[in-house]
Order: structure tokens, then C-alpha cells, then sequence
């Protein structure tokens, strides 16, 4: 940390204790204040606006090389995947039976990208790489997905900037109750409207219910 | 002296039972090998587990599900479950990095952004707070969400078992809120987890406020490791995934974070293609256990349905049973206690008359809600969206007494 940001940090811990006279003391007096180096090492959400993206950059040429060495394995060279693991690329409709929610078909943000990637990959050893990786690994990912160019160096400013194909395909306000019904009790549908149409029968998915853990898979 | 007192006692016995029957079946008159022997004594086992017999009631896997076991489920046996309580060995398991040992006298909570006073607490600390316990219920909300489509599994512990229910015990999140100083900007919370999948995701501080629990007990013990030991959230009536385990972090700020757990993940894809997200709570649902495919009926006469009812919306009011595929329903008796955001049980008396029958059960909550078929669920939002499928259950249920999974035209 520069001197400077370290002067920032102090102000900001300063900052709640000038206006202390405003807010209800504590009750319990529990708990110790945590430093602004600890803060800053657990605070790692990153918002779509920008808020939380670190110092640095990352550049699409670089994360190709990145991406080869830590998230290829699983997700393949050009993020098609492998095996069960998930595919990061591919383009297509979200309407149909099973469409392909990738990045760039579904993700609203490319900063939910450097959160995710940072916080949760590499998958079997989280966490581990610097900023500069993670930001160009983002980069490379947008880049395989046809959203950024191949010039595109992703820092704090570039990344809220991408616009995402699907940003504004969600609602965020939850619509249920989407059923209405009432408790009828009787004569409530037709005896005769009464058949199976589908069965689990037969279709040999189900694991084994009994005796040690069913490990195989189906034929 | 005891000892041997005991052990001459019991050679005794032997002798001088030794001309009684014994049998291949404990049914009288004969008294079976365990009545004519002593068994292990108290310390045999400091940390008591399931008879043996029981060894089919295990928490199990469908391994087409997922990629790896780290970022998989797996089901709780609800066929096995007595009452409304979840053994805390059985209690579901969703890990998004795998199962964390993390050791509790290093764990630390950190409370900040906007807040008076950034706070960090050991264990210790959060055990001083003022405890509260509670029974509630936690579902992932991809609970039968290989269902959508067509019926897949024939089971209940699969299509059903990604639910459990526990006693938690621990600190209000409000409490821990109000120590800190929530700043009057705040309207949202980012709650955090300490294991390799850094879990995290965004809940509105209204709720957080409202009946928010930071627990460390369980059924009466600590809390177990695949339920985040130490220390995790309980958030009542909302999908699982945001009860974020091995909690280390939560801050607050004016907006959502938008992680992939809420952007990517635990959203639903709609039939016209766009996507619902923030969809917290689970809506009225239930089950009947008994029967089901793993527990088929023995011949015509007297049964007992049983099942299990929840909503995360309150209290369960009625929960009514079919026999013919819905065209009639009859009010189950409800089991106390009925609790908010909790499992309930409800039975009824059934007297088979050896013929096919439809069973299914409806749950109503106390806000009216009344639990939906799969059809008008998939008649308003299509079979993309995985998550939140609540529809009623149908049990086939055959001349032979064995039990299917079906769903009805």
C-alpha cells in the first residue's frame, strides 16, 4: 500500500469516530475495531458501478495465456468446456428448450466477471492470483464471447463500461405470487382429464435408494 | 469386584437359561440372543450414531447432477424422517468449494462499509450477544428442479430431499447490526463465506432487520461443518443459498453487489427469455413421505399418510390430500407444533382398498397461498427456470402396492 493510500485508509477509519456524537453507542461494547489493512484484505465485492474493482489492469493478450495455464483444464481452450464443467462461451437465444445461459448470452455484468474469477477461481485453489491476472483473464473471457476487442485492457474504469448483452434482461423485483389458486375439495376436475402423462418409470435415472452410496453413473 | 461380580452373574444366567428355547425370530416364546446377553456398557460409544440397521438412511448423491463433489448436493432421506426435525447428519449438503475445516478460535466475523463503527468479533464474542433459538427450515431452491420437465427420479429423497429442518441457536443479525451503527444510507448487506468459493450474496437489509439469525447451534450442539461450523446465516423462509455458511463478512452498502450467485446463478430463465431474479422466498409446498417410491404399500387395508408441509412465507394452515389425481381432496390433520418458516407434518388415516390411486398432497400458508400443479407452474414460466419449482407431488400407486413418480396430463 503507497503512503498515500495509506493516509486515505487512516482518514476513512478516522472518519466514524468525528461523527460518533450523531450515532447510538454500542450496547454490548463487543468486538474490536478492525484495521484498514484488514478491511481492505476480506473486501473484495465488486459492484456493477465500479465500486470494490482494484488497482491495475489486465489485457486480453495476456489473460489468453493465463487462461491456458489456470481455467482451461475445465472450461476448455476457448471457454467451450469440458467434460460437466461449464461453458463460458457461446451465443444464441435464451428462449427454446435448454438455451445456453454463457456470459454472453446471460450475464449482466462483466464485473460480476472479475468478482467471480477473483474470489472463486481457479477452482481448486481459490483466491490466488493477483489483480493483474484476474483483470486479464475478465479481459480474455469478454474477448473469446465477442464483447470487447482484441485491444481491450480491462482496469476499475474500462470493466463497468462493457455493455452486456442480457443487462437488461432480468427483473429484479420478484413477481410472485404468479399462481392463484384456491383450495377446492371436491368435483375439482374432470375424472376422465385424469391420466398420466409422464412417468419416472423405466427411465433407469435414479440412483440406487438402498445399501452404500450409488456412485455409478447411468448406461 | 464389580466387573467380575457382573460377569459371574451373567455366566450364571447363561447356564441356568440355557434350557429355554431360542429361535431364528424374537417373536414369543422365545426370548432372542439379546435377551440373554449383556450388552456393551455406557462409554461404548461417547458419541452415539444410528443402529446399524439404519445404514440405508444415508444422505445420497445422483452423480449425473454435477461435475465435481465440491460444487454439488446432496439429499436428505425424507422417507427415513420421523417428525419434523432433520438429524444433523442427514441435514443436506450444497458446498460451492467443497467443505471448509476451519478452525473456530481463528475465525473472525467483520462487520463494515456503512456502518458507525467497522466491528471484528471472535466466537467468543458472538456467543456473549444475547442467544436466541429457533426451529426453521432451510430448501435449496433447485429442490425438484430436475422435474421441470418430465418426471426424472423415481424417489422422494431425490426429488424432495434437498430440504432439512433444524433447531438453530445463535445471536440476531439485527443485534449485531445495531452494535456497529447501521448508517441510515445502508439498505443492503453483503454476507460473505470463508470457503474457497468466498460465497457470497446480497440481502436487503429490511430482512436482515426482520428475523436474521448469525447461529452456531444446532439440534442442541454445535453447528456441524457441512452446515458452516462455526458460524453461519439462518435467513428464514428464503432459498438456501443465501443462508451463507462459514460466514465471515458481512457489509453493508446502498446498493447489490449483483454476484454470480444472484446474476448467473439462482435466477430463472423465463419461457419468453427473460430472467427473474431476487426471488427469495420459498412458496407454499409439500410431500407426502409415506408412501413414495421408497416406501411402497404392503397389501390393501389400514395406512397412514404422511407427509410434510412449509412455506417461507409463515405458518402452514391446511394441507389437503388426494387419492384420485386431484379431482377430490380431504383435509389432513395437521401435527403440532406448527411453526413459522418450519417443516410440519400432517397425516391421514387411508384405508386401501388394493387399487391404483393418485395420491397427492396441497399445502395452503397463512397468507392464502395454495401450493400449484406443475402444469399451470410450467403454463407461466416454461421448464428453463430450475429453481423454485413448489408444484404438488403425484404418487402413482399400483395394484402391487409399489409407488411411482408421475405427473399427471
Amino acid at each position: 500500500m503507497s503512503s498515500l493510500h495509506r493516509l486515505i485508509a487512516a482518514a476513512a477509519m478516522c472518519l466514524p469516530l468525528g461523527v460518533a456524537t450523531a450515532a447510538e453507542p454500542p450496547k454490548y461494547g463487543l468486538g474490536t475495531t478492525p484495521t484498514a489493512a484488514q478491511i481492505a484484505g476480506w473486501d473484495i465485492a465488486v459492484r456493477p458501478d465500479g465500486q470494490g474493482l482494484p488497482d491495475g489492469h489486465g489485457s486480453v493478450k495476456d489473460g489468453d495465456e493465463l487462461f491456458a495455464n489456470n481455467c482451461a483444464a475445465c472450461h476448455g481452450t476457448f471457454g467451450e468446456g469440458a467434460g460437466r464443467y461449464p461453458r463460458l462461451a457461446g451465443e444464441g437465444k435464451l428462449t427454446g428448450d435448454r438455451p445456453e445461459q454463457t456470459v454472453q448470452t446471460y450475464w449482466p455484468f462483466a464485473t460480476t466477471l472479475f468478482d467471480y474469477i477473483n474470489r472463486a477461481m481457479p477452482f481448486p485453489s481459490p483466491h490466488v492470483l493477483p489483480p493483474e491476472q484476474v483483470y486479464a483473464i475478465t479481459a480474455y473471457v469478454l474477448n473469446f464471447n465477442g464483447l470487447v476487442d482484441d485491444n481491450f485492457v480491462a482496469d476499475r474504469n474500462t470493466l463497468p463500461m462493457v455493455k452486456m448483452p442480457n443487462r437488461d434482461g432480468f427483473i429484479w423485483t420478484d413477481p410472485r405470487p404468479d399462481t392463484h389458486d384456491t383450495a377446492c375439495m371436491t368435483n375439482c376436475r374432470a375424472p376422465a382429464d385424469v391420466k398420466v402423462a409422464q412417468t419416472a418409470e423405466g427411465k433407469n435415472l435414479t440412483p440406487r435408494t438402498t445399501g452404500p452410496l450409488d456412485t455409478a453413473l447411468p448406461q | 469386584m464389580l466387573r467380575a461380580g457382573l460377569g459371574a452373574g451373567a455366566a450364571a444366567f447363561a447356564v441356568a437359561a440355557s434350557g429355554r428355547a431360542r429361535a431364528d425370530d424374537a417373536s414369543p416364546p422365545a426370548d432372542p440372543d439379546w435377551s440373554q446377553s449383556l450388552g456393551p456398557g455406557v462409554g461404548d460409544r461417547v458419541y452415539g450414531h444410528p443402529s446399524h440397521f439404519e445404514a440405508d438412511a444415508i444422505r445420497r448423491t445422483v452423480p449425473w447432477l454435477t461435475a465435481s463433489p465440491e460444487s454439488s448436493i446432496s439429499f436428505t432421506p425424507l422417507q427415513y424422517q420421523q417428525g419434523i426435525i432433520t438429524p444433523s447428519g442427514l441435514f443436506f449438503e450444497r458446498y460451492h468449494a467443497g467443505r471448509p475445516t476451519v478452525d473456530p478460535a481463528q475465525h473472525r466475523l467483520m462487520i463494515h462499509g456503512m456502518v458507525d463503527r467497522p466491528l471484528l468479533f471472535t466466537m467468543d464474542d458472538i456467543k456473549r450477544f444475547p442467544s436466541e433459538s429457533r426451529i426453521h427450515f432451510i430448501e435449496c431452491p433447485a429442490n425438484g428442479g430436475m422435474e421441470w420437465r418430465a418426471p426424472q427420479l423415481n424417489s422422494l429423497q431425490f426429488t424432495h430431499g434437498m430440504i432439512s429442518c433444524a433447531e438453530w441457536t445463535g445471536v440476531k443479525l439485527s443485534t449485531l447490526l445495531q452494535e456497529a451503527g447501521i448508517k441510515p444510507t445502508a439498505k443492503w448487506v453483503l454476507a460473505e463465506g470463508a470457503d474457497g468459493a468466498h460465497m457470497a450474496r446480497s440481502l436487503p437489509l429490511e430482512k436482515c432487520l426482520d428475523d436474521v439469525l448469525v447461529v452456531y447451534g444446532q439440534n442442541g450442539e454445535a453447528l456441524r461443518p457441512e452446515q458452516g461450523y462455526p458460524l453461519r446465516l439462518v435467513v428464514p423462509g428464503w432459498q438456501g443459498n443465501v443462508n451463507i455458511k462459514w460466514v465471515r463478512r458481512l457489509q453493508l452498502g446502498d446498493a447489490p453487489w449483483f454476484t454470480r450467485e444472484e446474476t448467473s446463478k439462482y435466477t430463472e430463465l423465463m419461457k419468453d427469455g427473460k430472467a427473474r431474479g431476487f426471488t427469495w422466498p420459498i412458496y407454499a409446498k409439500s410431500v407426502i413421505t409415506f408412501p413414495c417410491p421408497e416406501m411402497p404399500v404392503k397389501g390393501p387395508g389400514m395406512y397412514e399418510i404422511r407427509g410434510l408441509a412449509w412455506s417461507g412465507l409463515g405458518k402452514i394452515k391446511q394441507v389437503d390430500v388426494s387419492l384420485d389425481g386431484g379431482v377430490n381432496w380431504v383435509r389432513a390433520r395437521l401435527q403440532g407444533p406448527v411453526l413459522p418458516k418450519a417443516l410440519t407434518k400432517f397425516t391421514l388415516e387411508w384405508r386401501w382398498d388394493g387399487r391404483p390411486a393418485l395420491l397427492q398432497s396441497r399445502a395452503m400458508d397463512e397468507t392464502g397461498f395454495v401450493q400449484p400443479t406443475i402444469s399451470e407452474l410450467r403454463a407461466v414460466r416454461g421448464s428453463n427456470g430450475v429453481y423454485n419449482n413448489n408444484s404438488i407431488q403425484t404418487w402413482q400407486v399400483k395394484p402391487d402396492g409399489s409407488v411411482f413418480n408421475v405427473q399427471l396430463a
